[in-house]
């Protein structure tokens, strides 16, 4: 273990800092672990899947990986972004896939405090806000936090109609399924 | 995992391959082509396997080994011909042999008399020529041995000698080309490493005790004082006299699985006279008067073998080599039996070569890629980028059949538990089976191999079953009682092809008919031809056989082949002829990461189908299509009406072409035999393309097979089509409610 690891041990026990990249779809700003995220690239043509949710916008050739793209904003119940050049996919990983999220921007890397993240309000549980972890106070701009396992932890194409469900399946599921 | 559990692993798949091995070269002995390099194969082989075993401190498999080895011995000594009865307790015992090694690697216990059958036969056989081939007998000396060892104390120097000379004289001098007795010293000095590795040098001092006559002395002297002692630390030393006439080598051998683990010296203590080489045997080698210790094939059949001049008869392969010409250490492993055939090969784990393949698989596309980019550029212009491009080329697809081949194995591993399962099919259902086989040195990838398996022992046992007659059908018949399977393995084109055909009763097409019928698989009014009759046996739920037996006639036998051989990329079918038997034809793809496919174009998507569905694309003239019930058309092809599917339809592609005369209609048969008229805008080529998994980030979409990568970077899906069947069924089914229903995940196309 470095020293700086250490360091950052003995801060964590007083309180745990997390790093997150935030990005904007429409107006709005939301925020992934830095950890999940694999990379960042410009919007690409994607071939899309057939009989598939809006949500889900197709298929890239990452290096070899066949790899989702899905549309954050059809995700909120909007209509589908329609992507220029200037749109950006954050590649992530979760549950053991690598999928892509399709969103405006990228905005921001925020550093905060575990314990300044916000715990979502209990309103009702419109579209898009089953899978938001909590909500984050930067200066005077409020940041979503998205937990992707509960995005992406069921199967991936039942998400498109009901937003309490995960969009992956568990690895459990799938074997099961197999 | 740690490493004893590595080690175990290992053990047990040498044993695998060992025991197949076996089974090919004793299917060689009861052809009667066996000589004695094929006995020696066998007796290394269960030597092997005995040594492994020992290790893990497999006992039963170990004795019984032990006993099989010493009829084996006897066998290739000559003392004991290799009658056609002794072969079958051969080939019996290589049967107990592999199920007590399946026993051990699975941790469970077979009934405790298993193997004491095939135990008895073989002390029988034995003692038949007064060789007492039960080591629990000679297990009370060595426990005197143990003893004795034991009461000696750390500094003293131990001698016994063996009690009993196991070989009796007289047979040893009725034996011919018998090797004189010659007397070695062996030193054995076990590194700390051999402990380490679960290693038991009493077990080497047993082994070593068979070949004959016999003195050991222990060095105890370089133990230290006991504070000093480490636990896992190699302190004795011993030395060998051995009496024997079975050569340096089997000595040798005896160590074979410690050889890195110690240092081991052989010397013979009275080397014969050196004998000339036979002049026939090796010429050229023969001028040579210092045989040099080179481990090549023609140093060792020149080595001078005392026996063979002596005698004069056909050399033996594991000579005793006079120690003049003994190549130490290594190198007498490379000179080992066989004249010298090292083995060449490695083992790899098979996640590092599907990581070459995939790779090789990126180097594919990504060539395709920069051959797209540069294709505007004029060759002249750029002579050096075209003739490069060319050379990578060249490269490229030399590199994708090498690991290509890498990932190949024969099919004989498969083939290989056959004869086995064809002996129990005989004896359980008192019929006389003789397996014939060919091309078993046919290569396949694999994943192909490893799920070859199951479907091939269903079509045997299908074979056996219901294909071949009692002896008393067979002779009333007019044909020899003994029925006959034939298995062949065979490439053609880019495919496998795998036969299984019997000489039996063939398929009762009467009765077939009858039972699909019964069992509603079929329209009532359907007219079928001979040999869409014989194929009905592999519809879902089918069986004809009168009663259940437990080897076949379930009817989940033959369908579930189909599956199998479907989810490789793969086509079974059978041709039969009444009286004369039947066949399985079985194709298969050479690999599953590659499939030829025809790119396909639909609006502004193309999509890969493959190639193996193809039967035929035209372009159809207007009087061919005719509407069914005003919903859906049908292309009326040579008398036959094929169901028309519109892919822009099916997948919600724009700008299809919606006017079948206008567009293109490619023709796929499903594996169920049936076909449809597939609606596509254009064909764009054929092409060898990558399969990638849409699963491994996604889920599986009805239709839909796998991705590919083409060369424009781009991911093209290739088709699946009996789930565009499967949509097609139900959107003209449930016109109003289709897209819910596509969305849903394929879970019940899995169910």
């Amino acid at each position: 273990m470095t020293a700086a690891e250490q360091s950052s041990e003995q801060q964590a026990r007083s309180s745990r800092t997390v790093q997150l990249v935030s990005f904007t779809v429409g107006n709005e700003e939301y925020g992934v672990d830095i950890m999940a995220v694999r990379e960042i690239r410009a919007w690409s043509e994607t071939t899309p899947l057939p009989n598939t949710p809006e949500v889900v916008r197709g298929v890239i050739n990452m290096r070899g990986a066949i790899v989702p793209i899905f549309d954050l904003r059809a995700r909120f119940g909007m209509p589908r972004t329609e992507p220029d050049k200037y749109n950006v996919v954050i590649i992530v990983s979760v549950a053991s896939r690598i999928v892509g999220i399709l969103v405006d921007a990228v905005s921001d890397i925020i550093t905060i405090n575990e314990d300044e993240i916000r715990a979502m309000p209990s309103m009702e549980q419109v579209n898009g806000v089953g899978f938001m972890e909590g909500l984050i106070t930067v200066g005077e701009r409020m940041v979503g936090l998205i937990g992707l396992e509960r995005m992406f932890s069921g199967r991936m194409l039942e998400a498109a109609d009901s937003s309490t469900r995960p969009m992956l399946s568990s690895p459990s599921e799938q074997a099961s399924a197999a | 995992m740690d490493d004893l559990a590595q080690f175990r692993q290992t053990f047990f798949t040498e044993c695998e391959e060992l025991l197949g091995d076996l089974e090919g070269h004793l299917m060689t002995l009861q052809a009667g082509e066996g000589d004695i390099n094929t006995l020696n194969a066998v007796f290394r082989a269960i030597h092997s396997v005995k040594g492994g075993a020992g290790a893990f401190g497999f006992d039963r498999l170990v004795n019984f080994a032990h006993i099989f080895e010493t009829v084996l011995d006897l066998m290739r000594d000559g003392r004991l011909e290799p009658t056609p009865d002794s072969v079958l307790l051969v080939l019996r015992c290589a049967d107990i042999l592999s199920d007590l090694v399946r026993a051990a690697q699975n941790d469970t216990e077979l009934p405790p008399d298993h193997e004491d059958e095939g135990r008895k036969a073989l002390i029988a056989l034995a003692a038949s020529i007064g060789v007492n081939a039960d080591p629990n007998a000679a297990d009370d000396e060595l426990a005197a041995l143990d003893a004795q060892l034991a009461a000696g104390g750390p500094d003293a120097v131990i001698a016994a000698a063996a009690s009993a000379e196991p070989e009796p004289a007289p047979a040893a001098a009725a034996a011919p080309a018998k090797a004189p007795l010659l007397k070695y010293l062996v030193k054995f000095t076990p590194r700390d490493a051999l402990y380490q590795r679960a290693n038991e040098p009493l077990i080497l001092i047993r082994e070593l005790r068979e070949l004959g006559g016999f003195l050991a002395r222990a060095d105890a002297s370089t133990i230290p004082p006991f504070d000093q002692m480490q636990a896992e630390g190699a302190y004795i030393k011993w030395e060998f006299e051995i009496e024997t006439d079975k050569g340096e080598q089997a000595i040798r051998d005896v160590f074979e699985f410690v050889l890195d683990d110690c240092e081991l010296e052989v010397t013979c203590l009275n080397p014969p006279a050196e004998a000339a080489a036979p002049a026939s045997e090796a010429p050229a080698k023969a001028e040579a008067a210092e045989p040099s210790p080179a481990p090549t094939a023609a140093a060792v059949t020149a080595t001078p073998k005392p026996q063979a001049a002596a005698a004069g008869t056909a050399p033996k392969a594991e000579a005793a080599k006079p120690a003049g010409t003994k190549p130490a250490g290594a190198k007498a492993e490379g000179a080992a039996p066989e004249g010298g055939k090292a083995v060449r090969s490695i083992r790899v784990d098979l996640d590092r070569v599907d990581k070459l393949v995939n790779m090789v698989g990126e180097l594919v596309i990504t060539h395709a890629m920069i051959a797209q980019q540069t294709e505007h550029l004029h060759a002249d212009q750029h002579p050096e980028l075209a003739n490069g491009l060319a050379e990578l080329s060249h490269h490229i697809r030399d590199l994708q059949e090498s690991v290509m081949a890498m990932r190949a194995q024969p099919v004989k591993s498969v083939f290989a538990r056959l004869p086995r399962l064809v002996r129990e099919l005989a004896v359980a259902t008192n019929k006389k089976i003789r397996l014939d086989m060919s091309g078993e040195n046919t290569e396949i990838d694999k994943t192909v191999i490893e799920q070859l398996g199951d479907p091939l022992t269903h079509m045997i046992r299908n074979s056996c079953d219901h294909g071949i007659e009692t002896p008393e059908e067979r002779i009333a018949a007019g044909k020899p009682a003994e029925g006959v399977i034939h298995v062949s393995a065979d490439q053609r084109g880019g495919r496998i092809v795998i036969e299984i055909s019997d000489d039996g009763r063939g398929i009762n097409r009467d009765k077939v008919m009858k039972k699909a019928l019964e069992k509603k698989l079929i329209p009532p009014d359907a007219v079928l031809s001979n040999e869409e009759i014989d194929n009905l046996i592999f519809l879902p739920g089918f069986s004809t056989a009168d009663t259940v037996s437990n080897i076949s006639g379930r009817g989940v036998g033959m369908d579930v082949v189909r599956q199998n051989i479907q989810s490789l990329g793969g086509r079974v079918h059978i041709q039969s002829r009444p009286g004369q038997g039947s066949s399985f034809i079985l194709t298969l793809p050479l690999t599953l990461a590659v499939l030829d496919g025809m790119v396909l174009k639909v609006g502004d998507q193309s999509y890969i189908l493959p190639l193996a569905n193809i039967v035929e694309s035209l372009r159809p003239e207007p009087d061919q299509i005719n509407m069914v019930a005003n919903s859906s058309e049908v292309l009326r092809i040579r008398g036959e009406y094929v169901p028309l599917v519109y892919l822009h339809r099916i997948f919600k592609v724009q700008n299809g072409i919606d006017d079948p005369t206008k567009a293109l209609v490619i023709i796929v048969e499903l594996e169920d035999g049936s076909k449809m008229g597939l609606v596509v805008d254009e064909i764009i080529g054929q092409q060898q393309v990558v399969i990638k998994s849409l699963e491994e980030n996604f889920d599986p979409i009805r239709g839909v097979g796998a991705a590919t990568i083409l060369g424009n970077g781009r991911v093209s899906l290739i088709l699946d089509v009996a789930g565009i069947k499967h949509i097609a069924e139900n959107e003209t089914q449930r016109p109003g409610n289709q897209n819910r229903q596509l969305a849903a995940p394929a879970l019940q196309a899995s169910a």
